[in-house]
């Protein structure tokens, strides 16, 4: 939470020097409480001012990043609970486990799958983000061999380096250490050693513990030995533990402002049956988690996954619009049809897939509406006659199809007349009023 | 510096509604966010519906289709179906056959649907229109008064036949679907219009209008939280009904539910993605505040109710 200016005030010297280029202290206060100052300005502010602001201005919940080059993951930075009020900042990044004492095949082919996971989808490259290396075996030496053989074949995807043993992690990140792999993890046993251990390789920590209160004291332990790159497990693995803790870490941190738990939540989300897995995970994207860990990465759970982060992380405050364009279902050819709608994205959404669903490949011209749906764009005058004529026109479309007709939505039927009589040699045909209407609509056009 | 839970109460509650007679059904009631019982009380478990229609499912893609071969050809043995085979614990049935693209049947033929299905189970129903708001007002008028004192759902009531469908409900005593489209102010006010009937607000259900996983569905998912935060946080009645997620007929219609793997490699199997496609909705609106759904396949109905086990206990 940041400080007022009165607040700030307070820390200050409160000799009205000057030094800082202002002509009080409490002048210069305001200007640091609204981010136009930087507190070195003031040649004489005390050690503990420079500490309780420093903190104070810290984002609630820490930025934390691991992996390196342009696969960087980041995360936290988190701002409110809901996604209407703000947009998520860092989504959800997606880790697949792969456990020490599975054979060499079955780790080989589950890399595999993680190096071809990456699809488009709406402009983005989505892909399973990064691999987490669980030392189930117990052992230092399998352990280093799966990690090396892992980080070879997969040279830029982010590691997980999951190990209780010091010794272990010691001995894989000696290997890794400079792709900054995250290393979990700390817990109460082996707090000291792994801290040592990332400070020393320069590394962020994941931390470990059961339930809230006690991951909150280890958190400030663990700050205390000087590592401060934290994300956190409350130990959650049941959905109604997930939905309560995680809420409960962000609400301490952003409504609180208490540091110990302001730190990215990893969550473990395997499970036997695939699709609950699915449902799981997809919990952890909408309800705070940084990282989800998965047992597998099967391509039809990832579409599903990627999407839904891609909903939930999109930014609320962009008008609800899309491109202005002509669109192509399925794979049109000269002769197929051409509809028109407005822009409004809800209405691209539907009538889209209105028209996919129909199978019959078409050419669906979205006009400029300023996001508005086709009656409301037709009542404010935005879908008229004379625009959507001078769009068609525009579009450059008559050079792609080899016929000129033209299919308007069954609300603005009234339209069809004065745009048959702006667009010469054009044929306007009355489509359906709603979007359920299309595929019977199309159909039957074919038959 | 010590951990204090920081645990959040409302002096808001969302009405408990109870549907059906024989195998009655209770939703909705709790006085916090969804699922979150470690600060108030969560009485009852979401409820799913399956949805049937009146019609031969031909318009729904072969994955969910092929689950009702050899019983969706008449709307009785699919609801049977359902209801010892699928152990539903209530059953939506569109009356799709009724709209004047499709089928263009008439609320009489509506009506002995209704009355037929009603005779055959013991479980709730839920009886939607084909969402034409004209032939919707006739439609359900009619049913209304065939599914009398059977304690149904019947809707859905929007801005332009509210006035006939609701007057139907409360003449026979049924609970009511209110739909707007995505605005949280839209979805108020057709409450309030309602209510402003006489409606008895403790037996709406609010749709803020459903949509698909990929095509739209943060809308959906933020005006739930919305409304749910408003009957909560500020006690706003008219906002405090059960909201429905009419889950299937948004799900599987979309391309990620119908193309082949052949076609797109890169999706995956099709059998797979399609049942998550409709499971992953479902638990979206169920998150952010849904306590009723309408679902469609067997298996993606069985994967949320192990989300919900999972959620609940
Ligand atoms: S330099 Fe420091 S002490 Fe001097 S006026 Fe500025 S804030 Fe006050």
């Amino acid at each position: 939470m940041a400080l007022t200016g009165v607040e700030i005030f307070k820390l200050l010297p409160k000799t009205n020097c000057k030094k800082c280029g202002h002509p009080t202290c409490l002048a210069f206060a305001m200007k640091l409480a609204q981010r136009q100052a930087s507190l070195d300005q003031c040649p004489d502010v005390s050690e503990e001012a420079k500490r309780i602001l420093g903190e104070a201005s810290a984002p609630p919940i820490r930025p934390v990043s691991f992996g390196s080059g342009d696969r960087t993951l980041k995360m936290g930075e988190e701002m409110v609970l809901f996604r209407h009020e703000k947009k998520f900042v860092n989504p959800a990044a997606f880790a697949v486990e792969i456990k020490d004492t599975e054979s060499d095949d079955r780790i080989n082919s589950v890399v595999e799958d993680v190096l071809s996971s990456e699809i488009e989808r709406v402009g983005q490259k989505l892909r399973i983000d990064a691999i987490l290396i669980n030392n189930v075996s117990g052992e230092a030496s399998r352990f280093e061999a799966v990690v090396k053989n892992v980080s070879e074949k997969a040279p830029n995807v982010p590691l997980i380096i999951a190990t209780g043993n010091p010794e272990a992690a010691e001995a894989t990140l000696k290997i890794v250490a400079s792709r900054r792999p995250l290393l979990y993890g700390a817990n109460k046993d082996n707090a000291e050693q792994m801290a040592n251990i990332a400070k020393t390789y320069k590394v962020p920590l994941g931390v470990k513990a059961d339930g809230l209160e006690a991951l909150s004291s280890l958190t400030e332990k663990i700050k205390s030995l000087g590592v401060e790159d934290l994300v956190i497990d409350s130990g959650a693995m049941k959905a109604k533990d997930i939905i309560e803790h995680n809420t409960l870490i962000r609400r301490a941190a952003l409504k609180k402002n208490f540091k110990p738990l302001g730190y990215p939540v990893i969550n473990f989300c395997q499970r036997e049956d695939k699709i609950l897995e699915a449902l799981i995970a997809s919990l952890g994207v909408m309800k705070y988690s940084s990282i989800v860990v998965l047992s597998s990465v099967e391509k039809w759970k990832n579409l599903s996954l990627f999407t839904l982060r891609q909903n939930i992380y999109t930014d609320p405050q962009v008008p609800m619009q899309v491109e202005q364009k002509v669109y192509k279902i399925g794979e049109p050819r000269p002769e197929s049809p051409l509809l028109i709608t407005t822009n409004f994205s809800l209405t691209y959404f539907i009538v889209s897939g209105e028209i996919e669903n129909s199978k019959v490949p078409s050419r669906l011209a979205v006009m400029d509406c300023e996001g508005l749906s086709v009656l409301t764009a037709w009542a404010a005058g935005k879908f008229t006659a004379a625009k959507i004529a001078q769009f068609i026109k525009e579009s450059g479309i008559e050079n792609e199809i080899s016929h000129r007709e033209l299919i308007i939505p069954g609300y603005v039927a009234i339209l069809s007349g004065a745009i048959e009589e702006k667009l010469p040699g054009w044929k306007v045909t009355v489509g359906p009023k709603e979007a359920n209407g299309i595929p019977a609509f199309l159909r039957q056009r074919m038959s | 510096m010590a951990f204090v839970a920081p645990k959040e109460t409302f002096s808001g509650k969302v009405f408990e509604v109870t549907i059906g007679t024989d195998k009655a059904i209770s939703f909705g009631g709790e006085n916090v966010l969804p699922f979150h019982s470690f600060e108030g009380t969560v009485p009852h478990r979401p409820v799913i519906a399956y949805e049937i229609q009146d019609v031969p499912p031909e318009d729904w893609p072969e994955t969910v289709r092929s689950v009702y071969e050899g019983v969706s050809s008449d709307p009785v043995s699919w609801a049977r179906f359902c209801e010892d085979k699928l152990n539903a614990k209530a059953i939506a049935l569109r009356l799709i056959g009724t709209h004047p693209d499709r089928e263009n049947k008439g609320p009489e033929e509506a009506k002995k649907v209704v009355s037929d299905v009603l005779s055959a189970i013991k479980v709730p129903l839920i009886i939607l229109g084909s969402n034409h708001v004209e032939k919707d007002s006739e439609v359900l008028v009619a049913v209304a008064e065939a599914a009398k004192d059977r304690n149904c759902i019947i809707g859905k009531a929007q801005e332009g036949n509210y006035k006939t469908i609701t007057a139907a409900a409360m003449a026979h005593n049924h609970k009511l679907i209110a739909m707007s489209e995505l605005d949280i102010n839209l979805s108020k006010q057709l409450n309030i219009l309602i209510t402003q009937m006489g409606f008895p607000k403790e037996r709406l259900i609010t749709d803020p209008m459903c949509s698909a996983l990929g095509y739209g569905i943060e809308y959906t998912y933020s005006v739930m939280e919305r409304i749910r935060l408003a009957a909560l946080t500020q006690n706003d009645a008219v906002m405090q009904p059960p909201l429905l997620g009419d889950v299937g007929t948004y799900v599987w219609k979309v391309k990620e539910t119908q193309a082949s793997e052949t076609e797109l490699p890169s999706w995956g199997s099709l059998k797979e993605r399609s049942i998550t496609w409709e499971a992953v909705t479902a638990a979206a609106m169920l998150v952010a505040g849904a306590e009723l759904l309408i679902m469609r396949h067997p298996e993606a109905v069985v994967a949320v109710e192990r989300f919900i086990d999972e959620l609940m206990q």
